[in-house]
């Protein structure tokens, strides 16, 4: 009877072993299956002309990414730089200069935000960005467009990034010790001055990789792009000008992919570099943020 | 006036300011969809199938979506949840949490957290192609499983954490195995949890567009089998604003509301039920 336990239990633990090495590799896999679906693609172009030339013609067989991966950045830096200025500043305040009740409500709402989905977004920047370049900011530079642009992305981007932004600086400036704060108070220090210099100095590499995470999170956001960027392959001129995102060429050709020689195989490189970029930023923030995992 | 004061009132105002403007953006993108969804919403767009010419305005609803997105929720959650559970238990019993092995199974999961979703959509495409299987209900559940399993993952891993080691310790000097102190224990400390995960990767898995959009497919008509494909709310959504008809679009912003509302009663669940299955655990 007693043997019969220790059975199942080292059944199960076997089972277990199993999923848990299985959920390891499942990176590697993704990795190499991309990779080796890249394959074609790589044998006809060299791997520099894929991602430095413009040239994308799959037609003719030509599949330079350039102007995609300039896109992708160009949208995500945009949207950091409008959000992550302003997240830190909202985080800081709720945390140390609002009530607890209306921190509790804050919370909640954003939390309540961060599950909405990015289609939702999307369909809002349709809404009300879009009109709004069109109509009010780009007459006032002039410009006649049709306001699906890099302005539009960045934008909505970056109101769809602030909720995993403020409530990991939330909780990045939860963890540092109350003795702390009390003790640079009590040397005369005034709140900001507080804030300044031992809030944001001792939380300053929780801040670097809370929007380093926001940026991992914006350059895969495909949906919300795909809607409001205009998605023209050209390197633009202007904020006012469309552009055109890995994640929306993926998105937009699944359907013409098997048509053309080597364009499916493109498509899964242009996946790869994706997928290799936002890897590069999301491990460089979760060793970052470890730190304070381990404090806690 | 004293130039320390003048910074703090400065920054204050900064961030009076910059709270301001992200809530008010918070609130205008809920508070659009809402009213704009609302009163572009009727019944027969939550009863009916689209009909012949629905995309051309014509009559019909989007139940063929509202059905596919819901099937694919559920599914992908529960295989999930039947990958998440082991895993969970593995690193945080057999392996005493702390273990090498336990950190670099979080590391990879907290890394697999942030792959796009498109991602996953192409690479379960991938595998489609692979195994000769077209895009269909079944490909949708695991491009799906794929994208929230690591989500899943984390939270149960949190709810499990919280469990005092020394509940843990009593089973197993009553002589219970592992097993069996999963079985009575700690499942009955964590059910709450494991509710609560089970809804927050529902609501992810509902809403998310690129992880379908090469896997599921779309189609006109509710699914009858695994193999068939299944339309979903997010990409009935994108093709709806896409058409150049305003009364397609109209049924595009309904169909927002529709999806944001499945998720927000699912966060309300989550922490309704949150507080109530927190009364019966011991601490």
């Amino acid at each position: 009877m007693a043997a019969g336990r220790i059975t199942k239990d080292r059944i199960a633990r076997i089972c277990m072993v199993l999923t848990t090495a299985a959920v390891n590799i499942v990176l590697l896999l993704v990795l190499l299956g991309l990779f080796a679906k890249s394959g074609p693609v790589l044998k006809q172009n060299n791997l520099l002309q894929l991602i430095f030339s413009s040239e994308w013609s799959p037609l003719k067989g030509q599949f330079g990414l350039f102007n995609f991966i300039f896109g992708t950045f160009t949208v995500t830096f945009l949207a950091i730089i409008i959000s992550a200025p302003l997240c830190l500043l909202t985080a800081v305040y709720l945390s140390e200069y609002s009530s607890r009740r209306l921190l509790y409500w804050a919370k909640l709402f954003i939390d309540m935000l961060a599950g909405i989905p990015a289609v939702v977004y999307g369909v809002w920047g349709v809404l009300v960005i879009i009109p709004l370049i069109r109509d009010y900011f780009a007459p006032l530079f002039g410009k006649a467009v049709t306001g699906y642009s890099l302005l539009a992305g960045g934008i909505v981007l970056s109101i769809m990034v602030s909720p995993i932004i403020i409530s990991v600086l939330l909780e990045i400036f939860s963890s540092i010790e109350n003795e702390l704060k009390e003790s640079s108070l009590s040397l005369g220090a005034t709140k900001w001055q507080t804030v300044k210099h031992v809030i944001l100095k001792k939380s300053l590499s929780g801040i670097i990789s809370a929007v380093i995470l926001g940026t991992s999170r914006a350059l895969g956001g495909t949906m919300a792009v795909l809607m409001v960027t205009g998605n023209v392959a050209v390197i633009p001129d202007s904020i006012f000008d469309p552009i055109y995102t890995i994640p929306s060429l993926i998105a937009n050709n699944y359907g013409e992919m098997l048509s053309i020689p080597l364009y499916d195989s493109a498509l899964m490189f242009a996946g790869l570099v994706l997928l290799l970029i936002i890897l590069a930023f999301n491990i460089a923030s979760r060793l970052m943020l470890l730190k304070y995992r381990r404090e806690v | 006036m004293d130039k320390r004061k003048l910074e703090e009132r400065i920054f204050l105002c900064l961030m009076r300011i910059s709270a301001g403007l992200v809530f008010t953006a918070l609130l205008a993108i809920t508070g659009t969809i809402f009213v704009k969804g609302f009163n572009s919403l009727s019944i027969s767009m939550l009863t009916q199938v689209p009909k012949g010419g629905y995309y051309l305005g014509k009559e019909g609803g989007i139940l063929n979506a509202i059905v596919g997105s819901l099937l694919i929720g559920i599914l992908s959650t529960l295989l999930a949840l039947a990958l998440a559970l082991p895993i969970t238990f593995y690193i945080n019993i057999y392996r005493r949490g702390r273990s090498k092995f336990a950190y670099y199974t979080r590391f990879s999961l907290d890394v697999l957290t942030g792959v796009p979703s498109i991602v996953y959509g192409l690479y379960g495409f991938l595998i489609l192609r692979f195994l000769g299987i077209r895009a269909s209900l079944l490909g949708g559940v695991f491009a799906v499983a794929m994208l929230i399993l690591p989500l899943m993952c984390r939270t149960i891993d949190e709810v499990i954490r919280l469990v005092p080691k020394d509940l843990l310790d009593t089973a197993y000097s009553l002589g219970s195995t592992r097993l069996e102190t999963i079985i009575h224990v700690l499942l009955r400390q964590i059910s709450g949890g494991i509710v609560m995960a089970v809804m927050i990767a529902f609501g992810r898995g509902i809403g998310d567009a690129a992880s379908v959009l090469f896997t599921a497919g779309f189609s006109d008509y509710i699914p009858t089998s695994l193999l068939q494909p299944a339309a979903t709310l997010p990409l009935a959504i994108f093709f709806q604003l896409q058409s150049p008809l305003p009364e397609v679009q109209e049924r595009a912003y309904a169909s927002a509301f529709i999806l944001t509302m499945i998720i927000l009663i699912i966060s309300i669940m989550v922490r309704m039920l949150g507080k109530k299955f927190s009364r019966n655990v011991i601490r």
